[in-house]
């Protein structure tokens, strides 16, 4: 453990103390001489304390945590206690040390779970590469990128191919290959390969420095656990100092026994202090962003985190977000020739087109193609070309009909690409958008959490909709709906949800902008890169894997849970304390572990948050 | 104009809650907290009297915690 400057002068005033007080022990002094002598460790390590209340009373600030120690130690003193004040001042200033030593390592940690911020970066300047600071650098210069290193800055590849460890920005393990022309994303790590790449993008506006941002401000956004803490932690502290009085004043006017009752008493002011609450409240959600940054998932504070616990409802977009938002070939039937010859015919047909039917079937094609010339566009049903001397039509049943052909009739969501070979029907081949692998697996994940309904909103048609719902398991679909009526629809599910349960909306990010705000949680996936979905959401899924999502919602519960036992855990041991000190079974012993004990504790137990998966 | 400062030696979270609570009462704050784990200090306030609300805030701070320093710059 690394102690900062103030800490380690703290642990030498702790020792020293502590010495002094064990040899006074043993000493065989009585009466004031002892006093004097217990004064010696007190003020040792109690000086800054006393010091504190002092400057704290003097702007009014009463129920300060040094204060009220001050007061235990003087009140103990008083009644002739020598030595338990200074335990108290010694206990009190080894819990602060212990505490203040938790809170800096879970900071450490959690910043080291983001650690993407570049250090530098390799410009290229008259011909020589020089190591500059990536905030200094304009869009356009060129960067150098060395194998091992962080990329600075966003940019486009311009010589140079590698693999990139893209981890600390999506919690994907698989390295993502990047070649000349590709963009590439600052914070990821370059694995083998030297890269060149022109920056696209000034610092501040780079995609580490908006997550950085984010995840630093998020800290901003409480939880109405942490606000009802605030709060209680208000009037908690005046009321501990009320009860000790009333401990020290009201029994022994009726009994006598002064001395005791008030030895009693001091025990409330040394566990009057709700920092075990206080601090270890927001280090838990502190820690279960953290947490869950490390894995790809921002979330934009801790409200956000608490409302995805309470998941009810998901709903869902479907292109882009259930499925792969791009076409593939998913069934060739061929009338008369093999299917690798149709789909070679169609695809060299088609291979000037870059829409994405074409290059569906262009990725699909199993040969080479061959040169097509000739070409006539037909708009709206399809194209013309000669390809190997044959005259090809590619398009749709009202092409063909246009050539005379019967096309047999197919039962299919996808989209239909007829092919005729000189004037004679070809054949078919279906081309569709995939359903992400992950999707059936993940709204299962998502129904054993709890999440009971699942809805499809989608522009789509209202079949192909319908057989996606069915491959993924959601259970209602609301298709063809334009973007406004997806707001509608999401306002009338935030009508219907049970009470205290939230609604979710998971979307690419491009065109659900009003959606993801109006939803309790709005989520946007696959946002690497997107600044537009890094604004409007509430939650952004860096990569593309639903998966994240259930892990999302149990990283929530968990941490809910460990709020709840944090908040449960202090408030017992204190009231269980106060109660046995009152009777005066607890020493102050008892009472220091009450205030620093416990705060400890719930520290440790807070950042476990950070470990969830 | 919102902006954040760093808060030095800011060592207990019920201070933070303490100032954050001080700093919203100044006249012309929209808006200010502080996070005791990013020791970290946010205000959105008015521009023209922006330099002031600071100066205000950095007073307040003092008066909770007369060794919390928060750095200008």
């Amino acid at each position: 453990v690394k102690l900062t400057g103030k800490q380690r002068k703290i642990l030498r005033r702790i020792l020293i103390a502590a010495g002094l007080l064990a040899v006074i022990l043993l000493l065989p002094v009585r009466g004031w001489l002892r006093a004097v002598l217990y004064l010696l460790p007190f003020l040792c390590v109690g000086h800054p304390v006393l010091k504190k209340a002092g400057t704290n009373i003097l702007h009014g600030q009463v129920f300060d945590e040094n204060l009220l120690m001050t007061l235990a130690a003087l009140g103990a003193f008083c009644i002739g206690e020598y030595a338990e004040a200074a335990v108290i001042m010694l206990f009190y200033q080894i819990g602060e040390l212990f505490e203040s030593v938790a809170v800096d390592r879970s900071r450490r940690s959690i910043s080291a779970l983001m650690d993407i911020r570049p250090d530098y970066a390799n410009l290229l300047r008259e011909g020589q590469w020089v190591e500059t600071d990536p905030e200094e650098i304009r869009p356009g210069e060129v960067i150098l990128i060395k194998p091992g290193e962080k990329i600075p800055l966003d940019g486009t590849v311009l010589r140079g191919s590698s693999s990139l460890n893209t981890t600390a920005l999506t919690g994907e393990s698989l390295p993502r290959d990047v070649e000349p022309g590709d963009s590439v994303i600052s914070g990821c790590i370059n694995l083998n390969g030297t890269l060149q790449v022109t920056v696209t993008r000034a610092y501040t506006d780079s995609t580490v420095a908006k997550i950085l941002e984010l995840v630093e401000n998020s800290s901003q956004n409480k939880a109405r656990t942490e606000k009802f803490i605030t709060r209680f932690a208000a009037w908690y502290t005046p009321m501990v100092v009320a009860a000790a009085l009333l401990v020290a004043v009201i029994p022994p006017l009726f009994a006598g026994g002064w001395r005791t009752w008030i030895h009693r008493a001091l025990n409330f002011l040394v566990i009057s202090c709700p920092c075990a609450l206080v601090i270890s409240v927001p280090l838990s959600y502190f820690g279960g962003i953290g947490g869950a940054s490390r894995h790809g998932i921002l979330i934009k504070g801790a409200n956000h985190l608490e409302a995805l616990a309470s998941a009810g409802i998901a709903a869902f977009d479907k292109t882009g977000t259930l499925t792969r938002g791009s076409f593939t070939v998913t069934d060739v039937r061929p009338i008369g020739m093999d299917s690798r010859e149709l789909l070679q015919l169609a695809a060299s047909a088609e291979s000037c087109s870059d829409h994405p039917i074409a290059l569906s079937l262009k990725a699909a094609c199993p040969l080479p193609l061959t040169a097509a010339d000739d070409l006539q566009d037909i708009a709206g049903f399809g194209i013309s070309a000669r390809v190997n001397g044959r005259e090809i039509h590619v398009g749709s049943e009202k092409l063909m009909e246009r050539l005379g052909l019967h096309c047999p009739p197919i039962e299919s969501t996808g989209n239909v690409v007829h092919v005729a070979a000189d004037r004679t029907y070809a054949g078919s081949i279906i081309v569709s958008d995939t359903i992400k692998p992950e999707a059936p697996a993940a709204l299962a994940a998502l129904n054993r959490l709890g999440v009971k309904k699942t809805v499809m909103l989608t522009g789509d048609r209202p079949e192909a909709a319908r057989e996606m719902a069915a491959l993924t398991g959601i259970a209602q679909v609301h298709a063809q709906l334009l973007p406004g009526e997806k707001v509608e629809r999401v306002t009338s599910l935030l009508r219907e949800k049970s009470p205290g349960s939230s609604l979710l909306f998971i979307g690419d990010g491009i065109n659900d902008a009003p959606v993801l705000a109006c939803a309790d949680v709005g989520i946007a996936m696959g946002s690497l890169g997107s600044d537009a979905a890094i604004e409007a959401a509430d939650v952004v899924i860096m990569d593309d894997s639903l998966e994240k999502l259930p892990l999302a919602i149990r990283i929530a519960r968990s941490t809910r849970i460990i709020v709840r036992e944090n908040i449960l855990f202090s408030l017992a041991v204190k009231a269980a304390i106060m109660v046995l000190s009152a009777l005066g079974m607890v020493g102050i012993w008892a009472a220091v572990f009450a205030d620093v004990g416990v705060s400890v504790i719930a520290i440790l137990n807070a950042i476990r948050t950070m470990r969830i998966h | 104009m919102k902006k954040s400062f760093k808060l030095q030696d800011l060592d207990c979270a019920n201070c933070a809650a303490k100032m954050e609570n001080g700093i919203r009462k100044i006249p012309g704050v929209t808006y200010a907290a502080v996070s005791f784990l990013a020791q970290k200090l946010t205000i959105e306030a008015d521009d023209g009297q922006f330099d002031d609300i600071v100066r205000q805030a950095a007073a307040v701070i003092k008066k909770v915690d007369s060794d919390c320093q928060i750095i200008l710059n």
